[in-house]
């Protein structure tokens, strides 16, 4: 691909195996540098291995990824993680305040920024000295992509990040994460919701028996 | 023999064992044969270091052969670290490592600076204390932190996915690992001479030694024990931290043992 932001992520022959199985088979596939992917497909497909291969804490077995023209082993796997951030499926708050969590992502950040990181979640700056472990699973799902927006990444990857969270709370994760994109954020977001996938997403893609293809998304099926 | 204790007081001691195994048989607690076994095997175990220790430190022998025989305290040491802990990844040569660090940082302070002279008489025994103890500690730091980051793995994927380095990820778990291992030490220093007279000051005592002169010496070993425990822990904690993340900063796979 030559146009470098229409591309985010680009795979080319990739193979993980995981326990024996093919987890992902031989995919060839890009996903676009604009809006939000929704992969979708049915538990146990590989959609978090997929994920987790963006943003290196996983590596193929075979084949090469790159992000934005570059291999990944060519990158600084560090630099890497900071442009391409990764909310997981549950959240995950370390010991601290709001402030303390938010201030591992930065440790220079100012109050004005991680106040700045709550707004663009929807989340009161008064939080900041509020015990992370304190706040309800919305809040702190939210909390976590404040973290990582933090880094200022460029690309966000989201792990089934709402399948915890009740109707009301799910609502607003997604219109937050539209908002994101509207600023400029690229979202890659991995769902088994079919009813989300329709929702939120620009383009759909099924990973299904190690497969990856791009489908319109009227004719996602359950 | 010229100690306090000759082979017959030896012989007469054994009724202490009988003491026990009688306890364990009137009680039905079936661990009569294991406490004679038991008896016997620290018996043996005992004289044949002992003899080994006659040839070592017999007057006019080499010091060579003492530290020899350190060198194989240290091998053995880290040979029954890692099987008190086989669920800890690559503890045998990390163990070794860690041993031979806390022996050059304290030997090198007692000896280097002539707080003992340096003999074959002296040697062993502070050797041996110094990698006794902090066989424990080192056990114990190694299981923590590989508990700590299995156990956690999602809140250390979470860390490195922010782009911090594995150093910069693992750190609050080696923290609590190294806590983990040194607190007893230290609790085991603050009690000393309130709660219990620790051993080499006894054996000292008994063996007719002033009580001051054997409380000095036990104050160092005391000292001693602490900077071989910090010192193993924390080359074992920042070793292990090398060998359960990837270069390129992935935590590896942690199986959970059997029995967890």
């Amino acid at each position: 691909m030559s146009d470098q932001r229409a591309v985010a992520f680009e795979l080319e022959q990739v193979t993980v195996v995981r326990a024996g199985r093919r987890v992902l088979d031989e995919v060839t596939a890009w996903i676009p540098g604009a809006g939000i992917t929704v992969v979708s497909g049915p538990s146990g497909a590989g959609k978090t291995t997929l994920l987790r291969l963006f943003n290196r804490l996983e590596v193929p077995d075979e084949g090469t990824v790159c992000y934005r023209g570059q291999p990944l082993d060519e990158l600084d796997p560090l630099e890497l993680r900071r442009r391409v951030g990764m909310v997981f499926q549950r959240p995950t708050p370390f010991p601290g305040t709001v402030a303390d969590n938010l201030a591992v992502a930065r440790p220079q950040a100012g109050a004005g920024e991680l106040s700045t990181a709550l707004e663009r979640v929807a989340l009161d700056p008064d939080l900041l000295g509020q015990e992370a472990r304190t706040l309800s699973g919305g809040e702190l799902q939210r909390m976590c992509l404040a973290r990582t927006l933090v880094t200022r990444p460029e690309t966000l990857l989201l792990d089934e990040p709402t399948s915890a969270l009740d109707a009301r709370a799910k609502q607003v994760f997604e219109a937050t994460a539209r908002r994101l994109t509207a600023q400029g954020i690229t979202i890659i977001w991995v769902t088994h919701d079919y009813a989300q996938a329709r929702r939120v997403a620009d383009r759909i893609y099924q990973l299904r028996d190690g497969h990856l293809t791009g489908i319109p998304a009227e004719e996602v099926s359950p | 023999m010229n100690g306090p204790v000759g082979w017959a007081g030896l012989a007469v001691s054994l009724l202490l064992v009988a003491v026990a195994a009688a306890i364990s048989w009137w009680q039905h607690l079936g661990l009569h044969r294991q406490i004679l076994i038991a008896a016997a095997r620290a018996l043996a175990q005992l004289l044949l270091v002992g003899a080994a220790l006659t040839l070592v430190l017999s007057p006019g022998r080499s010091i060579w052969w003492s530290w020899l025989w350190v060198a194989a305290m240290l091998g053995y040491a880290s040979a029954v670290a890692r099987r008190r802990a086989p669920e800890v990844p690559h503890l045998m040569p990390l163990a070794l490592a860690s041993f031979t660090a806390a022996a050059l940082v304290t030997l090198g302070v007692l000896f280097g600076l002539h707080v003992f002279p340096l003999t074959g008489r002296t040697l062993v025994p502070i050797a041996g204390m110094m990698i006794g103890n902090s066989m424990t500690a080192t056990v114990l730091a190694g299981r923590r932190l590989t508990d700590e980051l299995r156990d956690k793995r999602d809140e250390v994927e979470a860390r490195l996915a922010l782009g911090q380095s594995s150093r910069q990820a693992a750190t609050p778990y080696v923290r609590a690992a190294l806590r983990a291992a040194l607190t007893p030490q230290i609790e085991t220093t603050k009690a000393t001479g309130l709660v219990f007279l620790p051993g080499a000051m006894t054996g000292l005592i008994l063996a007719g030694a002033a009580p001051l002169q054997a409380v000095l010496v036990q104050a160092v070993i005391m000292f001693l024990v602490l900077a071989a425990t910090a010192t193993t822990t924390v080359v074992i904690a920042l070793g292990l931290i090398r060998r359960l993340f990837t270069p390129d900063h992935r935590l590896v796979y942690l199986p959970i043992p059997a029995d967890h």
